[in-house]
């Protein structure tokens, strides 16, 4: 045996060792063994759901906004291809070259894509990020005859909201925006995430929820290195409903032109059944720009400044309606049996009444006038004797009844409810109770009283439609092709009134645009027969505007608001106006034949 | 001249399991390198066949002499192991950023694992030749102390740090099989203790880096931390009986990195969950235990002290390899043996249990 061989007592040591050894190795192993039950039973599920969600990613599908049309089908809001361009920075080979050739094939900012690029990357592992919306066709095809050259980069197609005729019908058609935290914590837009864009204001607003439609989802397989290997499961993106509007194009195009180069508002309606024809408001503003992106001195001209093009003043424009509020004097007369229609009263150009003298617009004043007379000639000593007689409270019921001083509900929450006062009103606001002067303004118009053109064009509605109140209605049915629900008109009251009243008040508004000595008869047409009522409402006492007149101050600012309310044919009504042009002038002049333009347009008998 | 006796001795066990590992890693390794798209198998599962087919050449071969003849060759198995560490210095391959490869034209070689059994042979005849199993004292240790820092150093300097760290905890095994004075361990370990403050000043950013992953892997999910939390999420996931084979999500997909060679047993893990995970483990403590087993049974002393270190190379880079992957230890790149692919890991581990067979073929001869 040599010297490394084995004796008795080393043998035994050597077991020993061993023997430790191999109780070292066991819990060495235990250690390991317990450590994989630990990681794939005890919290095995946990990794198992971590590995799903490595290889399975989500992609949700936009679905297509519903369509916005005209009432005979015309679009007016469409969705266009919008061209974006991504980087993914992973891929990015030489970002100083990129950021180059960005610059000079499409005339990128460098310094731009950079923050967008430190902004927005690292969520997750070849997440694009988004370098420019809305590249136009040339730029797309520039980006795509290089794309070989430009690693990195990735392009895409989405739908973007398009109007398809710029600031037509902005006020009523609305505008997108990008959803805002405060909207989504409100939870009712449940189908949108950060990011999408919602409609706003509008019809985009208010029907968001028919427009939007549903969204789709699409989990993906992906591998490491974020490419997707095969569609996992998918429920596919349920387009929005498209929505007709029971706008008329042409006419609310004409509209459109009309107030072009002036402030004011155009109504048209359907007298039978609240729908809106058109609905102008001017100034206007093109919805494009808050899809493409606005600036700061571009929003700030859009939201302040006296002009407040995002205003609809169609709804939220409240005016003293001038002598058009000798339409509800009328009525409130006749009905209480203040006044009868034979019965004359002596016009000598003043009212006097306490200490002040209330004018006629006509100095020398009109003889001895019966209401047929005083409405066609829009005497306004009629009225303020009238109003004397009624008091505030009847006059308040009256107006009231016709729609007045509420809001029409039409649906858009920018609406106004106008104003008709009262003792309790007067009360409230100025702690001083109504006084009987303040009656007299009011008769022709003036003084507290406030209404809408919406407003205005219903006023005439009911007159001629035999007292139904209709909630006025901007769309005329909601879905697609095959499926469409066309909502019905909603009758709020029916006029307790003797129809007989309404009768003598539709002769003599009748006879304001066709009887000689008529203050609307620049509405007058050949081939039908149209009603209406002036109205000329002070944007200052007259006594103020003397004042100016003296210190040569007078200017446009001060000049009246021009009033007309017309509707036609009289015997068969199908179109109601209510034109109001600030600061016009005179509603007989300024307003009247705007009105007649669009009712011979609508009626189509200006061949 | 050939004894009989020796084919009668022929550790068929050994062998055996040596076998079934093999193929459940080329099983795997298939798995592992499954292109995601294209049909067909993958070349690296063919070379790795190869590897294992000349690995147990290898193994052969080293059972055809007597392993005593070592004792007389480990001087010269040293030196030329250091000179290999020396050369792969000099004209090694340079990948990503360490220098660990000699290539031999149709095969890299990593001089790193041939003096991994260089160093258990040299120590193994130290140990069998200078006294019994008594009381070592420090000062009685220097010798050993020298072998182990030369190649340590030289891998250190590749830099390697995980093979230089498998390479003394493989050489402290040997030694602390030898008693060493409690004494004399207790200094030992309160050095080394206290030294670990200015070892961190010498290790490289990477380095420091992953140790600080491997503490807190959340805190860099996509950069350092990737490794570990993939590995973990691809052994979690397969839960008790596993995804199935080929259905590895994280494997196929490419979440796990490094799948083929030190992440293998995570995509045994996934596939074939805690069941097939823990039945690997189990044929690993067979081996390991099976060479335990050699060690008791050889006659002599430098047959037990070889056995035993081959065995801790196994044990070792067993225990480190699936540490890394389950999230128990930093990522430190140590292939798991007789698993992982790769040519010069298989050959020089079969090498080893060449060696071992060696030893336990002649555990009834006397000299």
């Amino acid at each position: 045996m040599g010297s490394s061989g084995f004796d008795q007592v080393s043998v035994e040591t050597l077991s020993r060792r061993l023997l430790l050894v191999t109780i070292f190795v066991f819990v060495i192993f235990s250690m390991l063994v317990f450590r994989l039950w630990f990681l794939q039973v005890i919290n095995g599920q946990k990794y198992r759901t971590q590995s799903e969600n490595n290889r399975i990613h989500l992609q949700r599908l936009s679905p297509y906004r519903g369509r916005i049309l005209d009432r005979n089908g015309e679009l007016l809001v469409d969705n266009l291809p919008s061209f974006n361009l991504y980087i993914i920075p992973e891929d990015i080979q030489d970002e100083k070259k990129l950021l180059n050739d960005l610059k000079i094939l499409i005339n990128l900012d460098p310094e731009e894509v950079e923050k967008r690029l430190k902004k927005e990357s690292g969520a997750y592992a070849f997440q694009s990020v988004l370098i420019k919306k809305n590249m136009s066709r040339d730029e797309l095809a520039i980006i795509q005859t290089h794309l070989f050259n430009l690693p990195g980069v990735t392009t895409d197609t989405k739908p973007r909201r398009s109007y398809l005729y710029g600031d037509f019908a902005a006020h009523i058609i609305g505008y997108l925006g990008e959803i805002s935290e405060k909207e989504l914590a409100r939870g009712q837009y449940s189908e949108n995430i950060p990011g999408d864009y919602i409609g706003k204001v509008g019809v985009e607003g208010k029907w968001q929820k028919e427009l939007n439609g549903t969204k789709g989802e699409k989990y993906v397989e992906v591998d490491a290195a974020g490419r997707q290997l095969q569609v996992v499961s998918k429920k596919s993106a349920v387009s929005g409903q498209n929505i007709s509007l029971t706008l008329d194009k042409n006419l609310q195009a004409s509209a459109e032109v009309i107030l072009n180069d002036k402030t004011g508002a155009i109504v048209a309606m359907d007298p039978c059944n609240g729908e809106i024809l058109a609905m102008a408001s001017s100034p206007s503003f093109d919805p494009n720009v808050f899809i493409t992106g606005i600036d700061k001195t571009e929003w700030n001209r859009l939201t302040s400044g006296k002009d407040y093009p995002l205003q609809n003043r169609a709804l939220s424009g409240q005016y003293p309606p001038g002598s058009v509020f000798k339409i509800v004097m009328a009525l409130a007369g006749l009905e209480e049996g203040t006044i009868t229609p034979e019965e004359g009263t002596l016009c000598t150009g003043i009212y006097t009444f306490g200490n002040r003298d209330y004018r006629c617009w006509k100095s020398g004043g009109h003889g001895t006038v019966n209401l047929h007379r005083a409405l066609k000639e829009s005497c306004d000593v009629y009225f303020y004797k009238l109003g004397r007689k009624l008091g505030i409270e009847k006059i308040a019921y009256y107006a009231r009844m016709c729609g007045l001083g509420e809001k029409t509900e039409i649906g858009f929450d920018s609406e106004k409810p106008g104003l008709i006062p009262d003792n309790e009103w007067k009360l409230k606001k100025y702690g001083v109770s109504w006084q009987p002067g303040e009656t007299i303004s009011v008769s022709i118009g003036q003084s507290f009283v406030l209404v809408t053109p919406i407003q205005a064009a219903r006023l005439i509605s009911v007159i001629f439609n035999g007292g139904k109140v209709y909630q006025p209605k901007i769309v005329k049915w909601v879905g697609d092709e095959n499926n469409r629900d066309y909502s019905e008109p909603v009758l709020l009251r029916e006029l307790k009134v003797d129809k007989k009243n309404l009768e003598l008040i539709k002769s003599a508004l009748t006879a304001v645009v066709n009887e000689q000595g008529g203050t609307g008869s620049s509405a007058r047409l050949m081939e039908v027969n149209v009603a209406g009522k002036t109205g000329t409402a002070q944007v200052i006492t007259l006594e103020k505007e003397k004042e100016l007149e003296e210190a040569n101050e007078s200017s446009d600012r001060y000049e009246d608001h021009a009033w007309f309310v017309g509707i036609a044919p009289a015997e068969d009504p199908k179109i109601a106006v209510a034109v109001i042009i600030e600061h016009g002038g005179h509603g007989g002049s300024a307003a009247a034949p705007y009105v007649k333009k669009l009712i011979k347009e609508y009626l189509g008998v200006d061949k | 001249m050939f004894d009989r006796r020796l084919l009668q001795n022929f550790d068929w066990i050994l062998l055996l399991l040596l076998i079934i590992i093999g193929s459940i890693s080329l099983i795997n390794l298939y798995s592992a390198t499954f292109p995601i798209r294209d049909a067909g198998g993958s070349q690296i599962v063919i070379k790795q066949t190869y590897w294992y087919l000349i690995g147990f050449a290898v193994l052969l071969m080293m059972t055809t002499f007597d392993y005593h003849k070592l004792e007389r060759l480990a001087w010269p198995i040293y030196l030329a192991s250091l000179l290999l560490l020396v050369l792969v210095l000099i004209i090694g391959k340079v990948s990503s950023g360490s220098q660990r490869w000699l290539s031999l034209g149709v095969m890299n070689f990593q001089p790193s694992e041939l003096a991994k059994i260089s160093i258990v042979i040299i120590l193994s005849q130290f140990f069998s030749t200078h006294g019994e199993y008594s009381d070592y004292r420090l000062r009685d240790l220097w010798q050993p102390f020298i072998l182990i820092l030369l190649p340590f150093l030289l891998i250190l300097k590749e830099p390697d740090l995980g093979s230089a760290m498998v390479l003394a905890i493989i050489a402290f095994s040997i030694t602390l099989i030898m008693k060493i004075r409690w004494t004399s361990l207790l200094f030992l370990i309160v050095t080394v203790l206290s030294s670990i403050p200015f070892v961190w000043f010498t290790l490289k950013d990477y380095q420091k880096k992953r140790i600080f992953t491997f503490l807190n892997p959340e805190s860099d999910p996509l950069g350092a931390g990737y490794h570990i939390i993939q590995s973990k999420i691809a052994v979690g996931s397969g839960l008790l009986g596993g995804k199935g084979f080929l259905k590895g999500t994280q494997t196929r997909l490419h979440f796990l990195p490094e799948q083929h060679t030190d992440f293998a047993f995570s995509v045994l893990a996934e596939e074939w969950g805690f069941f097939g995970s823990t039945f690997l483990l189990i044929l690993y403590l067979f081996l390991i235990l099976w060479g335990i087993n050699i060690a008791k049974n050889s006659k002599d002393r430098f047959g037990s002290l070889l056995a035993i270190g081959i065995t801790a190379i196994v044990f070792w880079q067993v225990v480190i390899n699936v540490c890394m992957t389950i999230g128990l230890m930093p990522v430190v790149g140590i292939p798991l043996v007789l698993f992982s692919y790769g040519g010069s890991s298989i050959l020089s581990t079969m090498l080893g249990m060449g060696l071992l067979m060696n030893i336990s073929m002649r555990r009834f001869m006397f000299q």
